[in-house]
C-alpha cells in the first residue's frame, strides 16, 4: 500500500460539494423542509467523527474499538462548558477537544502497548468504564445525561438557529478536512502510514514508533471531541449513549463503508449510512436489515469501501 | 588497543530450557568486516536480536561505541549508529525505491522532527536528493521510482541495504544478505557488500561461506550459543573444533 495521495479531480468535486452545501439551508428553507437542516448538521458531525476514526484506523492503522468514548467526552465537556457559564464555542470547543484529546492520550498510552485482538478489547474495555463512569455520575446528569440550557455562542454569532450551527459545522468539517489532507501527505502522514504497513522496520529505522502511534491516537480523540461539542448543540444534551460501544460500532461501521483508509472515506461512510437509515426509518423499524445486506455488498463487491470505487488512493 | 566498537561481555539468554546464548564475548572493530556463521540453530539470529536491540538479555551486556547500550530499545540503537538490514526482505512494497529510502532519510535525528503536520513531505528536496544518493551507492540508480514489490529479489536486497546506510550507521547489521539471491545476484551483492566496507564497519551473518571468506576480516563462530572461535578466515579454516563443528562440509 503506497502512501496517500490526493486524486487529481478531487479538489473540484470537494469544492462542488461545499459550495452545493453552502447554498442547501436557503435551499431547504425556500422549500419548507427546515427539518433537514438539523439532518444535515447531524451527518455533517458523524462525518467529522468518523473521520477521526479513520485517521486512527485507516491512516495509523490502529482498531479501536472505544472511539465513542472521546466523541462522548467532547459532548460532555460541552455540556460541563455551558453549565459552568462557558457559552462560547471559540473556548468550549477547543476546551472539549482537550479534555477529549488528554483522555485519548490516556487512555493510547495504556492500550498501545497492546497489539491486535488485545488493543481491540482494551479499547473497548476503557470505553465501557467511560460509559458506565457517566451514567453513574449524578451531579452530571446520570443516565439521563446533562442537557444544555441553550446553544452556544460562536464569537458573537448564535448558534441557536437551526442554518447557524450548519455553517458552523461545516466550517468545522471543511477546516479537519484540510487539516487531515495535509497531515496525510507531510512528514507525519507518511511516518504513520508506514507504521501501519511495517511497524518493526520503522523501529529499525530509528523511528519511536510507540509516540507517533501515541499522537495519532490523540489527535483522532481530540477531533472526535470536537464532533461530540457540535452534536451536544445540535441535540442540546450530552448522552451517556454517546459513549455507548454500539456507537462506536456505527463509526466503525461508516468508515467500513465509506473507505478505511481513504482521506473521504469517513464522510462518505456517515453520509451514506445516516441517508440510508433516514430513508428507511419510517418505512420499517428493522431498517438494520437492510443495513446489514449494505454492509454485505460492500464486504462482497468493494472491499476497500465506496470512496475506492471513485478512484484509487495513489498515483 | 583500541576499544572495540561493538562489544559483547557475557551475554546469556534462555528460552525455556534452551540455552541459546552462553557467555558469549564479542567485538567488532571499527573498520572491520566481522563475519558470525555457524550451522542451524546456532543462536546467530537470537544473537543479532540482542545486538539490536530486539530481544533483552538474562545477563550481560551490549556497548557499542563507547557505552552501554543493553537497556537501549531497537530505535534507540538505531540513533546511536547501528543499522541492521534482515533476513527476509523487509522493505515498503507498496512505495517507490525512493520513497523507502527517504523514509530512512527523515528517520534519522539530524533531518529533524517528523512531528510536522503541514508541509508535504515531497517538497523536501534535499531529503529526497540525499535518498537518491544511497540508491546510487547500492546501484539502484536506474529504479528509483519503481515500486518496492516489482524489484528484483536481488534488488530488494540491495535497497534493504541503502535504507540502513541511510540511517548513517557507525556499524551495519547485515543478517544473511545473501539468502535467497541467484549466483549472479549474490556476486554483485558481494561486490557491493565490499565496496560498503569501505566506509562502515560491518557485522555479517551469512551462510554463503564462499562469500564470507572473502568479505570477512575476521570470522566467529557460534555452536549451541557458544562462540567456539574468532580469527581471521585462515585461522577458522584450520581450527579443529570449527571443522567438527561443521563436519567438513563447507570449509
Amino acid at each position: 500500500m503506497a502512501f496517500y495521495r490526493p486524486a487529481t479531480y478531487q479538489k473540484p468535486v470537494v469544492l462542488a460539494l461545499l459550495l452545493a452545501l453552502l447554498a442547501l439551508p436557503p435551499a431547504l428553507t425556500a422549500f419548507g423542509q427546515e427539518f433537514y437542516i438539523g439532518f444535515a448538521t447531524r451527518v455533517l458531525i458523524f462525518a467529522l467523527a468518523a473521520s477521526s476514526l479513520n485517521l486512527v484506523l485507516g491512516f495509523g492503522g490502529m482498531f479501536s474499538l472505544g472511539h465513542a468514548a472521546f466523541f462522548g467526552a467532547g459532548a460532555y465537556a460541552a455540556a460541563i462548558c455551558m453549565s459552568s457559564g462557558i457559552a462560547d464555542a471559540l473556548l468550549a470547543f477547543p476546551l472539549a477537544m482537550a479534555a477529549a484529546g488528554l483522555l485519548a492520550l490516556v487512555v493510547g498510552a495504556i492500550s498501545l502497548r497492546t497489539r491486535g485482538v488485545y488493543f481491540i478489547m482494551i479499547t473497548l474495555a476503557f470505553a465501557q468504564m467511560a460509559y458506565y463512569l457517566f451514567v453513574s455520575a449524578r451531579s452530571w446528569g446520570g443516565d439521563d445525561g446533562l442537557p444544555l440550557a441553550s446553544r452556544m455562542m460562536l464569537g458573537g454569532f448564535s448558534l441557536t438557529s437551526d442554518s447557524a450551527l450548519f455553517y458552523a459545522t461545516l466550517g468545522c468539517l471543511a477546516l479537519v478536512m484540510v487539516f487531515f489532507g495535509r497531515l496525510a501527505d507531510a512528514r507525519f502522514g507518511r511516518v504513520i502510514q508506514a507504521i501501519r504497513e511495517n511497524e518493526t522496520r520503522m523501529e529499525a529505522l530509528g523511528y519511536p514508533v510507540f509516540r507517533y502511534r501515541l499522537i495519532c491516537f490523540a489527535l483522532g480523540g481530540a477531533l472526535a471531541g470536537l464532533a461530540g461539542a457540535l452534536l451536544a448543540n445540535l441535540t442540546g444534551l450530552a448522552s451517556p449513549n454517546l459513549l455507548q460501544w454500539t456507537q462506536s460500532g456505527t463509526l466503525l461501521v461508516m468508515v467500513i463503508i465509506g473507505g478505511v483508509g481513504y482521506l473521504y472515506g469517513g464522510v462518505v461512510g456517515a453520509v451514506i449510512l445516516l441517508m440510508l437509515e433516514e430513508s428507511l426509518v419510517g418505512v420499517t423499524e428493522h431498517w438494520h436489515i437492510a443495513l446489514g445486506l449494505l454492509l454485505l455488498g460492500v464486504v462482497l463487491f468493494a472491499p476497500k469501501g465506496v470512496a475506492a470505487l471513485f478512484g484509487k488512493r495513489h498515483d | 588497543m583500541t576499544e572495540a566498537l561493538l562489544d559483547v561481555r557475557n551475554l546469556s539468554r534462555r528460552f525455556a530450557a534452551v540455552d541459546a546464548l552462553q557467555a558469549v564475548n564479542f567485538s567488532v572493530e571499527a573498520g572491520e568486516v566481522h563475519a558470525l556463521i555457524g550451522p542451524n540453530g546456532a543462536g546467530k539470529t537470537t544473537f543479532i536480536h540482542h545486538v539490536s536491540g530486539a530481544l533483552q538479555p538474562d545477563s550481560g551486556s551490549v556497548h557499542f561505541a563507547g557505552r552501554d547500550v543493553t537497556k537501549l530499545s531497537m530505535h534507540q540503537r538505531v540513533a546511536v549508529g547501528m543499522a541492521r538490514s534482515y533476513q527476509i526482505t523487509n522493505v515498503f512494497l507498496g512505495l517507490s525505491a525512493l520513497d523507502n529510502v527517504a523514509l530512512a532519510v527523515q528517520g534519522r535525528q539530524d533531518a529533524g522532527s517528523s512531528f510536522r503536520f503541514w508541509r508535504p513531505a515531497r517538497s523536501e528536496t534535499a531529503m529526497f536528493e540525499e535518498a537518491r544518493s544511497y540508491l546510487e551507492q547500492t546501484g539502484l540508480a536506474q529504479r528509483i521510482d519503481t515500486i518496492a514489490g516489482n524489484l528484483a529479489h536481488g534488488e530488494q536486497r540491495a535497497l534493504e541495504l541503502a535504507m540502513a546506510l541511510a540511517t548513517k550507521p557507525k556499524m551495519l547489521l547485515l543478517d544473511e544478505p545473501m539468502a535467497g539471491t541467484g549466483p549472479e545476484e549474490s556476486a554483485r551483492m558481494v561486490e557491493l557488500i565490499e565496496h560498503l566496507a569501505r566506509h562502515v564497519t560491518i557485522l555479517l551473518v551469512e551462510h554463503d561461506m564462499a562469500a564470507v571468506f572473502r568479505l570477512a576480516d575476521r570470522i566467529s563462530v557460534l555452536v549451541n550459543g557458544r562462540l567456539i572461535c574468532t580469527g581471521t578466515p585462515d585461522d577458522v579454516r584450520a581450527d579443529p573444533e570449527v571443522r567438527r563443528a561443521y563436519l567438513g562440509d563447507h570449509l
